[in-house]
């Protein structure tokens, strides 16, 4: 059993870096925005320390496969519901409506 | 608490906005307060030599797998914030940890670095993760 949490990869062999150019999708700006709005000073209904957390707590398998923004999302979520601020239901009847309300105009369909 | 400490770590704040860090550019992003003056007192100054501790707790951790258990020397103090450990949990975090920059031998942290002797990396380490090392 290794003692080094699976994220904590500094120092790792990386491999080829090979940069690229990428424009953002719609609900990755959402997610962002939805970030900045919780975590604002007058709010403060979520905490950067918090995000990572529970990113740092996605299995290995998760953290490889979920991009940049589903990881925050995850974190976003599960920090909503670990505070009280919703609930596991709320999101979960949500995110039904979400998906029987279909793309909205400007919207891609994932 | 010695009010040369007090002044040393106002101006070990301000240093570490400058260079950017943990009060430097995210700091208003993600709604860090300021923790007025409940804060741990400050431990080591520049050129002591300290040792990472060697732990492993599951959970929230800012200091790098890979320094843990390694010596290193203090480059500067960067200013004294509440505990990442425990904001994560939501926590306050108080009284506020002195952070350090650290600078390690890259051939220290890696005794198979081919790179040149004069290599280093510096680390932010909060001081609950640092002990007193004896210069040898």
């Amino acid at each position: 059993m290794t003692l080094r949490a699976n994220h904590d990869m500094g120092g790792l062999a990386a491999g080829k870096i090979v940069p690229r150019e990428h424009t953002y999708e719609p609900w990755e700006k959402r997610v962002d925005a939805l970030m900045m709005l919780l975590s604002h000073k007058d709010r403060q209904l979520l905490r950067v320390d918090e995000l990572r957390r529970n990113i740092e707590t996605l299995g290995p398998d998760a953290y490889e496969r979920m991009s940049y923004y589903e990881r925050w999302m995850h974190a976003i979520s599960q920090t909503l519901i670990q505070r009280g601020t919703i609930t596991l239901d709320e999101l979960g009847r949500k995110m039904e409506a979400v998906k029987a309300r279909g793309a909205l105009p400007g919207e891609e369909s994932c | 608490m010695p009010g040369g400490v007090q002044a040393g770590m106002q101006a070990g704040m301000q240093a570490g906005m400058q260079a950017g860090g943990p009060t430097g550019g995210t700091a208003g992003m993600y709604g860090v307060e300021p923790h007025g003056a409940a804060a741990h007192a400050v431990a080591f100054s520049a050129g002591d030599r300290v040792r990472v501790r060697t732990a492993f707790p599951p959970g929230h951790v800012r200091t790098p797998f890979y320094c843990r258990g390694k010596s290193g020397v203090i480059e500067r103090l960067c200013g004294a914030f509440p505990n990442p450990e425990e904001l994560a949990y939501n926590r306050s975090g108080l009284p506020a940890q002195p952070l350090y920059r650290v600078r390690f031998a890259s051939r220290d942290l890696w005794p198979d670095y081919a790179g040149a002797a004069a290599d280093a990396v510096e680390i932010e380490i909060y001081q609950h993760w640092l002990d007193p090392e004896e210069s040898a």
